[in-house]
């Protein structure tokens, strides 16, 4: 990749990425722009998360781009804004890509990714003092239940209105503690929460299917106790009206968290990794990379 | 002794792999349990060979911890390994209650471990499980220092009684070791003799330690013993006591806090024994971060070059018997005059 500092047109940037109420078709500029950003951090990096990053792409573009969650980029610790956490800590890509281009921090940072002394650690972390980081993430079942803790503490205790969003892997489920932190947050009726599950049916073994099974997803969410919603996650009128149900059942406090089942594939956006399991740890090299950036405008 | 000569690179998670595959052709009741990440832990070399003994948990360590306890309460030789981020640390209370304090006879592979794991970072660069695993009754504990250890010691493991741990990492380190070193639980092996100083490492600090010996030697003729104390947990009272006797001072040095690991257990040892001024080569009660890895022992002090100026500390030490107070994450830094 000849583009090493990735290409930036910051006018452009401003413009393409305000957090507004838009109409689907502008999602589609914006999901690219995180494909893209994810591709030439990864091969910069040389190692790192490909597939999980690109097929959460296109949640990621309506939950930061869309209006649904309110935040100042150059104020991250704004008491009234919504928190965000990646609990799937190795989709980490699309998460600093995101905030980059929220303006969270400059673009250019995301050429450091996995690098010695980035504030990109190859797993989020508070240490660096990354803007727009909420936790450390990357042990598997975990954020989830930091998210939980936020929309405890938010709900019971401030009873602020701020909304919880919290992005989870489907092979995270298999962790016991994500179905902890599944119980305790329909205990505490915390329709401040939208847990989002990236449902690739991939990660690292093959078919989370095959590696164990976690089906029904959206009957075992039911059973307890949270509103459970099916998308496809790439199609932006579906991912639009699950973030949609969710604002207004937290609008009318309904006592229940809500799941969003997102149906997505791994890899999405790129032909050669779409749907391969075999992407979810690996980067592109450089000819791969100009194939996939290639695929991307 | 043998003559030491670098026989290439090799990861020690390959060891693990194959010695896996010996030990399940070798015994029936050898069962693996996956958690998701076989291809890097190289249970996949298992799961290929022998498809009907190999179980995926997927990801839930604690679940396949307390299976593989349950499997070995039914007269399995149960394996499990992940990381050692997760197979140590989520899994702790199962492997305290439902492996030690059931003497069963279940085996951790603790893959990716320490500083070496590299880009990805803090979350996954396990520092401290030697700490929490020795303490725990019943487990043995062994940090191989290359590929054909590695392998040694699985097998050994494998055909020990009760619950064991093997600490190996991700990325090529050097081989040096043979099919015919010896390799025995409980036993440290003297790598190379010397009588002014000794170096005890585990994992991949032991070929850093015969780098730092042999600089020692050239520069300013002090002869180091330097002993590969593979084995933990249970550890060689004799051959660590000796090495007092003899040299008069330790280094110690491994990839892992210094708080609690090696440094700890062989310090243990010494003022038990025979008390001797030790230096203690690791890292310094902070996580680790993103890198390459070679950067990462070197940015984190784990290089030949913290071992060879502790080395020249405890002669310091012994000739002034005091120095000035210091904290244990006080560790000689190399300078070039040295
Ligand atoms: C507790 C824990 N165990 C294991 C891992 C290693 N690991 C990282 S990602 C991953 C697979 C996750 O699958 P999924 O959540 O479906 O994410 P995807 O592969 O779809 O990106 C595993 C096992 C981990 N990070 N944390
Ligand atoms: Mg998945």
């Amino acid at each position: 990749m000849k583009d090493k500092n990735m290409g930036i047109n910051i006018e452009f940037v401003e413009k393409i990425f305000e957090n507004r109420r838009r109409i689907p078709e502008e999602f589609t500029e914006i999901a690219l722009e995180l494909r893209r950003d994810i591709i030439k951090s990864l091969t910069l990096a040389k190692s790192g998360h490909s597939g999980g990053p690109l097929g959460i792409a296109d949640v990621m573009s309506v939950l930061f781009f869309g209006g649904y969650m309110r935040y100042k980029p150059k104020e991250p610790d704004w008491a009234g804004r919504d928190r965000f956490v990646l609990s799937a800590g190795h989709m980490a890509p699309v998460l600093y890509s995101s905030l980059a281009r929220a303006g969270f921090f400059p673009i250019d940072e995301l050429a450091t990714l996995r690098k010695y002394g980035s504030r990109l650690q190859g797993h989020p972390g508070l240490e660096v003092n990354l803007p727009g980081i909420e936790t450390a993430s990357g042990s598997l079942g975990q954020g989830v239940s930091i998210a939980v803790g936020m929309a405890m503490s938010d709900k019971l205790i401030d009873k602020t209105d701020r909304k919880i969003f919290c992005i989870s892997g489907d092979g995270e489920m298999q962790e016991g503690a994500s179905w902890e932190a599944a119980m305790a947050a329909a205990n505490f009726k915390l329709d401040n929460l939208c847990w989002i599950v990236d449902n690739n049916d991939c990660q690292i073994d093959g078919r989370v299917k095959d590696v164990m099974n976690i089906y029904p997803l959206d009957k075992k969410f039911e059973s307890f106790n949270f509103d459970v919603i099916n998308i496809d996650g790439h199609d932006f009128n579906q991912i639009i009206s699950g973030l949609d149900q969710f604002t207004k059942a937290h609008k009318a406090g309904t006592g229940k968290p809500t799941c969003i089942i997102a149906k997505t594939f791994m890899g999405r956006g790129v032909s050669f990794m779409n749907n391969q399991f075999g992407w979810h740890g690996i980067p592109p090299n450089e000819l791969q990379a100009e194939q996939a950036l290639d695929e991307l405008r | 002794m043998e003559k030491i000569t670098l026989l290439g690179q090799k990861p020690t998670r390959h060891g693990f792999g194959h010695g896996l595959v010996e030990l399940g052709e070798k015994y029936d009741n050898v069962v693996v349990l996956g958690g998701d990440i076989t291809g890097s832990v190289m249970t996949s070399f298992f799961k290929d060979r022998f498809p009907d003994r190999f179980f995926s948990i997927g990801i839930a360590e604690q679940n396949a911890t307390t299976i593989a306890a349950g499997m070995a309460l039914s007269g399995k030789i149960a394996f499990f390994s992940s990381y050692s981020a997760f197979a140590a640390f989520r899994n702790s209370d199962q492997l305290r209650i439902s492996v030690c304090y059931n003497e069963a006879n279940v085996k951790i592979g603790g893959g990716h471990s320490g500083i070496t794991v590299g880009p990805d970072g803090a979350t996954h660069q396990s520092l401290e499980e030697v700490s929490l695993l020795r303490a725990l009754p019943n487990m043995t504990l062994v940090v191989p220092c290359d590929y054909q250890e590695a392998k040694k010691a699985t097998i050994a493991l494998g055909e020990m009684d009760g619950p064991a741990y093997i600490r190996f990492g991700r990325s090529a380190v050097p081989m040096f070791t043979t099919e015919n070193t010896p390799f025995e639980i409980g036993k440290a092996q003297i790598l190379r003799e010397g009588a002014d100083v000794a170096i005890v490492a585990a994992g991949l600090l032991v070929w850093q330690a015969l780098l730092a010996a042999e600089q020692l030697e050239k520069k300013h003729g002090i002869s180091a013993r330097v002993i590969n104390n593979s084995s933990i947990k249970p550890i060689d009272v004799e051959t660590l006591t000796k090495a007092a006797m003899d040299c008069g001072g330790i280094v110690t040095a491994e990839e892992h806090q210094v708080y609690g690991g090696l440094g700890a257990a062989v310090a243990e040892v010494v003022v038990k024994n025979y008390p001797v001024p030790m230096e203690f080569v690791g890292v310094k009660d902070t996580f680790g971060c993103s890198g390459e890895p070679d950067d990462l022992l070197v940015k984190f002090g784990l290089s030949w070059k913290e071992i060879y100026a502790s080395a020249l500390k405890i002669i310091e030490r012994r000739e002034k018997k005091f120095i000035g107070f210091r904290k244990l994450t006080d560790i000689a830094a190399y300078s070039e005059d040295m």
